[in-house]
């Protein structure tokens, strides 16, 4: 499938910044069934921009800004072509071995009462249609707020709260696995979802299963990552593969609105 | 040199010479309030608060006017940001973020300054305020004996600019205030003043016997003021605090072999002092040229700040 | 339980013992230099001390503690021979830390070879993914090591704990010995002790050894978290030394992958950064986010290669004490030789059969959590009470791989001014190891801990210990020398008497 992303994400800082320091995580990688043919970051204002990866082998790209600075506009946009793949991930080269990816964060943290509900879901022996009953049964449970975006519950608020956004539902997911003695992370990305006409920010889930690797899985969907999952970056949670991570050194306060309009 | 480092020193200066200015102007005060009849010494300490511009902070705090809580706002109260105990903290912990950087007896005076404070409650009466006034002064001036015996080098230097900077401010306010109130506005300058409140202005930047010194005809306001505003021979005249301004701006630009906008402006101000003769500023409104003046102080000061990117 | 009877490193086996054959010209020292003298001279080095500001923070004290460490004045020594053979193993132990850093963010070979669990390192939260795969100049991970020793007889030495993080604790080498060399002349003149005021020359050389390919005249500085950090004498004490510029993370910015440092004539390119912050505060677009202390930027920086940062981020890995009980297979690994400095025997909790002998075992071993350092977080069996017991037994069985257990060392004593006079009092040795381009250095010197109350085995400053200084002699038979002159100088005399006579 042809994707094509146009995503902007908006700063306004009530204080003028003296300069502005960001670590983007938002350009995607080709795999087996994902071509970037283009892809374009730009931002409205003179910065100095580095391509990068970091320790997880995502493609990050730091953008210093001078100040004074009341607002920036990061504009990413681009074009990726997708094939469906049974939500298994070929063409990666990863760079830790599975096991690593069963460590907790603190948003992902162990939490007996995900442990308990992941146990009764996943009684089969077959660790695979396991975890697509996790998958389903979390997507059926935790139901989407729709008034907020971005990931700022950890996994056990969100299993109290049962509303929670998609990132949260993703690492809901990712405690849960682990608590299976599955190695599982975090993916952040676009997803073509619903009645959406074009690709929005995303996030999601990959869990590991022996002898057939990393596969997605996407509690909101109740699904596999099908053609409609643009892959961007991996970590242990959503933290470790946000798009955008900012440091500010002005004493001013932040507004994120992001806007993904139909390419 | 670090900015951080430089921005220290320079603040360091700057709040340890408030903390001296305010002590000083307290004990002038004090010693007023005492000498005049009622009325007049409550007026004396409504202008002290109007000279450190902290009436409205005053008004604020709720409490009712008495020269004993306006004494303990000025001195002890440690909430208000304006009192010697906070300057003195601010110098501190200024000095403190830099102490590597300054003689062990630099730093002493400073502390001993701040542990005068330690535990103290609210000063009672009029002799306990001026015990810890007089205290604050001698740790200021051992302080000041520390700075002049520092290496010549770029740490003493950001102190004494500090100090150049906070002192001209000082000066102007001190006399702007007290000229006003001294002054209502159909008097003709010379007529009838009080005696007294001239002399607390002397006392408050320490002038009574430089201005013995220097005047033959007696208690004057024109001569008063000719002294504060005119005469360099007196640290705190407003020529004296803008030549040390420049001085000291000139040792650093000589070691950082970088002139800049700071270094302009004060030259431009120091020049313009030196032409500047009381008796025309008299005459043409000292209170806008005084006004001018600290406005223009403040405006070097954000030079400086850029000028050594103390950010 | 009662303890076996300690070797004393000067007086040698035990009470009333002969003092160690090769120490002689020590012990005579210390029996002939009056206890008050020494009191005197002690007392005069702890104001010194005072007045210099050499003081630490104790953590949990409210009442603006900061205390000075005592200071003892009778030294600790080593002979050439035992300090030769030390530092072969510091050598070769510090060789295998940084070939082990360097393997675990790349290659991964020594767990690809099954030598440690995968799961120990992969799953443990001193191992950094979000630097894997970034390389420090010249591959140099570990520069500055402390590496914690204890002795229990002549020539048995054992590594107790690695520190390849932000050791600290070298100014007191350098004040200790200052002190010493003003207080205690004669024992200057009678030993030829190795210097070892040289340390911030060379690990300045060290810092410039390992800055970024193609830089000629590196700009190195010391990060410190601030003034009311614990250490922050040291960091700025260790700054002056080397004529470097102590810096705070607001010092210093990146820009375009390069970090700066903002000073008076504005930015300077810096190079090397010798950082005294924890990792997790170390840059917070990577680690914490809420870090206020650290370079925003700063990995990226040392990702694209631009900057040295020492210790490498990521090294927490190497001193885990979980780690640590598999030094010596590490050390196999990557030397192809023993260790040659052996590790305190250790039983992992994790394993269910360590944890079971260990629980059986409490009262005679200490525990210690992986994750715990300063001293907290430990039982000592022997001198625990019964709820101290207890309290770490349910500890244990909550958490078993938090935990290591090892045997209660009979640590080796050194006499030490208490208040009846000498006394043998338990010490520890830290000695610093440097790694450079040019190779790995022992400085000959270190921190001496000792134990102040009678019996303990806990050293740690923070929980009552003080501080020695450590000779390392330079000759064999020490004070044999003066000796020597001394017994020539009577045979002429006596020969020019007999010239006379005849």
């Amino acid at each position: 499938m042809r994707l094509l992303i146009e995503h902007r994400t908006t700063f306004r800082f009530p204080e003028p910044q003296p300069r502005l320091i960001q670590m983007l995580r938002v350009t995607p990688q080709n795999n087996h069934d994902q071509t970037v043919v283009a892809w374009r970051i730009d931002v409205d204002r003179d910065v100095r921009m580095r391509e990068d990866c970091d320790g997880w082998g995502n493609a990050v790209t730091m953008l210093y800004v001078d100040g004074p600075l009341d607002g920036i506009e990061i504009a990413v946009s681009g074009e990726v072509v997708t094939s469906e793949s049974g939500g298994v991930l070929h063409g990666v080269r990863e760079r830790f071995p599975p096991t690593l990816f069963l460590r907790d964060t603190t948003a992902t943290a162990r939490d007996p009462a995900i442990a308990l509900w992941a146990g009764e879901v996943a009684r089969g022996a077959d660790r695979l249609a396991d975890l697509h009953r996790l998958n389903a049964a979390l997507g059926e449970r935790i139901a989407i707020d729709p008034h907020r975006a971005g990931v700022e519950l950890a996994a056990g608020e969100a299993w109290q709260q049962e509303r929670a956004t998609a990132g949260e539902i993703a690492q809901l997911f990712v405690a849960a696995a682990r608590s299976l003695g599955t190695p599982a992370r975090y993916v952040s990305g676009y997803g073509l979802i619903g009645g959406e006409r074009a690709p929005q920010p995303h996030g999601w889930a990959e869990a590991h299963v022996d002898g057939i690797g990393w596969i997605g899985f996407d509690p909101v969907t109740r699904l596999s990552p099908q053609d409609r999952h643009v892959r961007v970056a991996v970590a242990l949670d959503a933290a470790g593969a946000a798009p955008i991570a900012g440091s500010r050194l002005g004493p001013a306060v932040e507004v994120l609105t992001i806007d993904a309009s139909a390419a | 040199m670090l900015s951080r480092t430089a921005s220290s020193l320079y603040w360091l200066g700057r709040y340890f010479e408030r903390a001296d200015f305010i002590a000083r102007l307290v004990e002038a005060t004090v010693r007023l309030d005492v000498l005049s009849p009622r009325p007049a010494g409550e007026a004396a300490w409504t202008s002290a608060l109007t000279v450190t511009e902290t009436d409205a902070a005053f008004a604020a705090e709720g409490t009712k006017f008495h020269r004993r809580e306006v004494a303990r706002f000025l001195t002890v109260d440690a909430g208000h940001p304006g009192s010697i105990v906070r300057c003195i903290g601010m110098a501190r912990s200024n000095a403190r973020a830099v102490r590597t950087a300054l003689t062990r007896e630099a730093w002493t005076a400073i502390n001993r300054a701040w542990l005068l404070f330690e535990g103290r409650p609210a000063a009672s009466d009029a002799g306990a305020v001026l015990g810890i006034v007089e205290a604050v002064q001698n740790e200021a001036r051992g302080f000041e004996g520390a700075v002049h015996r520092m290496l010549r080098n770029q740490t003493t230097w950001f102190v004494r600019l500090g100090q150049a900077v906070e002192r001209s401010d000082n000066t102007a306010r001190l006399l702007d205030v007290k000229y006003h109130l001294l002054l209502p506005e159909h008097e003709r300058v010379g007529g009838v003043v009080d005696r007294d409140q001239w002399t607390t202005i002397l006392q408050t930047v320490s002038a009574v016997t430089a201005y013995r010194w220097l005047y033959s005809d007696g208690l004057t306001p024109a001569n008063v003021i000719d002294l504060l505003i005119a005469r360099s021979e007196l640290p705190r005249s407003l020529v004296a605090s803008a030549q040390e301004t420049v001085d000291v701006l000139a040792l650093l630009a000589r070691r950082t072999g970088q002139h800049g906008e700071a270094d302009r402006m004060a030259r431009n101000r120091a020049n313009r002092m030196a032409k500047t003769r009381s008796g025309e500023v008299i005459a043409s409104g000292l209170h806008e040229f005084l006004r001018s003046f600290i406005d223009e102080n403040a405006l070097l000061h954000g030079a400086i700040g850029r000028q050594f990117k103390f950010g | 339980m009662p303890m076996r009877q300690a070797f004393d490193e000067i007086m040698g086996a035990g009470e009333g013992g002969p003092p160690r054959a090769e120490l002689a010209a020590l012990s005579r020292w210390i029996e002939t230099t009056p206890a008050d003298e020494l009191r005197r001279r002690q007392q005069a080095a702890e104001a010194t001390f005072r007045q210099l500001g050499i003081t630490f923070a104790v953590y949990g004290e409210s009442d603006a503690a900061e205390r000075i460490i005592p200071f003892d004045i009778v030294p600790r020594v080593f002979l050439p021979g035992e300090w030769a053979r030390l530092s072969e193993g510091l050598v070769q132990r510090v060789e295998a830390i940084n070939a082990f850093l360097h393997d675990i963010y790349g290659e991964r070979r020594i767990l690809a070879e099954g030598v440690l669990p995968a799961d120990l390192v992969l799953g443990n939260p001193q191992f950094r993914p979000e630097i894997a795969g970034m390389r420090p100049p010249h591959d140099i991970w570990a520069h500055i090591c402390g590496i914690d020793l204890v002795r229990t007889g002549p020539d048995d030495f054992f590594v107790l704990e690695d520190n390849a993080r932000t050791p600290s604790g070298v100014s007191y080498m350098l004040e200790n010995r200052e002190a010493m060399l003003r207080l205690c002349p004669e024992l200057f003149r009678r030993f030829r002790v190795a210097a070892v005021d040289s340390y911030p020359d060379r690990l300045l050389e060290t810092m410039k050894s390992v800055a970024p390919h193609g830089v000629s005249q590196p700009v190195c500085v010391l990060l410190t978290p601030g003034h009311y950090n614990s250490a922050y004498y040291e960091h700025s004490f260790l700054a002056d030394s080397m004529g470097i510029e102590l810096v705070e993370g607001a010092d210093l910015v990146v820009d375009d992958d390069i970090v700066w440092m903002r000073t008076i004539a504005g930015r300077v390119k810096v190079d090397v950064i010798y950082r005294r912050i924890d990792d997790d505060f170390l840059d917070p677009l990577v680690f914490r986010p809420d870090s206020a202390l650290g370079v925003p930027g700063l990995i990226a920086a040392y990702a694209a290669g631009n900057v040295a940062i020492l210790n490498a981020p990521g090294n927490g890995i190497a001193d885990d004490k979980a780690i640590y009980s598999y030094m010596p297979e590490i050390v196999r690994f990557y030397s192809g030789g023993d260790a040659k400095l052996p590790n305190v025997e250790t039983w992992r909790c994790r394993e269910p059969q360590a944890l079971a002998y260990t629980l059986d075992h409490l009262d005679e071993l200490v525990v210690k959590l992986v994750d715990g350092s300063g001293g907290y977080g430990m039982l000592v069996g022997p001198t625990a009470s019964k709820a101290e017991i207890e309290a770490f037994r349910a500890a244990l069985i909550a958490e078993p791989h938090r935990y290591i257990a090892q045997p209660t060392l009979a640590l080796s004593t050194v006499p030490t001014m208490a208040d009846q006079g000498l006394a043998p009092r338990h010490v520890d040795f830290r000695p610093f190891v440097l790694s450079g381009r040019r190779g790995v250095q022992v400085v000959p010197g270190g921190l001496t801990r000792v134990a102040l109350k009678e019996g303990s085995l806990v050293v740690n400053s923070s929980q009552g210990g003080g501080t020695k200084d450590s000779f390392v002699l330079m000759d064999d038979q020490p004070g044999a020398a003066q000796q020597m002159r001394t017994d020539v100088m009577t045979q002429t005399l006596g020969a020019m008497t007999q010239e006379t006579r005849s």
